[in-house]
């Protein structure tokens, strides 16, 4: 089963995600939840996370402040991570990309799309 | 016809209804499943808001400073918040108002990329919701609003946004999305 921690200051995204992932045939196990990047690294501490779905513009600490800090950890390094964000210019994505992104989804997003990136990186 | 007053601007009244209208349809189309019908385009000096209702606000700042916003009614925020979660709301609570916070972030946030490769990056702030009855908005400065109505069945719901260069000679980006106070020593 796959622990899977979503990073989202949006409570409705969060909720849209995790049923979404509900949805695929990825044996899910327990969903955690943090509003920035700062809840995100404690959740990533406290928990063996198997996959992470990060926004970028959130407050206190952004997705991509996070993503680097993430990758910084050893023990990180091999989590999966795909961004999830309005954010949709070629830069942000090679941004992402270059600080350890995983994949990436612009919103709005379809439950299909979320889904089949997902089934790539797991 | 430009975005604002003074010299010519980079981008049309035009481009930017264009990338209002087709933000807010990818957004109802995909994540709602829902068609809106974009209604007449208006200019306003200050937010056409209704006098009571939900109003959500967002900030742009860059090169470019400005706000944008969705309003309407509380009824019509409950039917997008259970279009958009896939739970039947029917009065304003906390989901509903979050959902209208979203619903601005992916509208405005999309529009703001469509205007970025003629305007410059711009950074866009969290959005503030306001909900309840008779109250009214004001903008500071001279200020003018694009709005956008578009109908929602019997629902009527408004995607408006002021934008305008930064006043400052020296360009900043604040996090927040707001501009920084003119009026402050520097």
């Amino acid at each position: 089963m796959l622990d899977v921690l979503i990073v989202d200051d949006s409570a409705a995204i969060r909720k849209i995600l995790q049923r979404v992932l509900r949805q695929t045939e990825i044996p899910i196990g327990t969903v955690y939840e943090a509003g920035d990047g700062v809840e995100a690294l404690e959740t990533l501490r406290r928990q063996a996370i198997g996959l992470v779905l990060s926004d970028i513009n959130m407050p206190n600490m952004d997705g991509l402040e996070f993503l680097t800090k993430m990758r910084e950890e050893h023990d990180w390094q091999g989590i999966p991570v795909l961004m999830v964000s309005t954010e949709g210019t070629q830069a942000k994505v090679l941004e992402a990309v270059e600080r350890g992104a995983s994949g990436y989804v612009r919103k709005p997003f379809t439950a299909e799309q979320i889904k089949e990136k997902l089934v790539g990186l797991i | 016809m430009t975005t604002n007053t003074g010299a010519a601007q980079p981008i049309s009244q035009e481009e930017l209804v264009h990338a209002i209208q087709s933000a807010t349809s990818e957004v109802f189309t995909t994540m709602l499943n829902l068609d809106v019908a974009p209604g007449e385009v208006f200019v306003e000096k200050e937010e056409a808001v209704p006098s009571s209702g939900v109003v959500s606000l967002i900030g742009l700042a860059g090169s470019w400073v400005g706000s944008g916003s969705l309003a309407c009614s509380a009824a019509c925020a409950a039917k997008l918040a259970s279009a958009l979660l896939m739970t039947p709301y029917t009065a304003i609570d906390e989901d509903v108002l979050d959902a209208v916070a979203e619903l601005t972030n992916m509208i405005i946030g999309n529009v703001k990329t469509a205007l970025e490769s003629r305007l410059g990056a711009m950074g866009l702030s969290t959005p503030t919701v306001i909900y309840g009855r008779n109250f009214q908005t004001r903008s500071g400065g001279n200020q003018e609003w694009t709005v956008v109505p578009f109908a929602l069945g019997e629902d009527q719901m408004f995607v408006q946004m002021c934008i305008a260069p930064c006043r400052d000679s020296i360009k900043k980006i604040t996090r927040t999305g707001f501009p920084v106070p003119h009026l402050l020593p520097t």
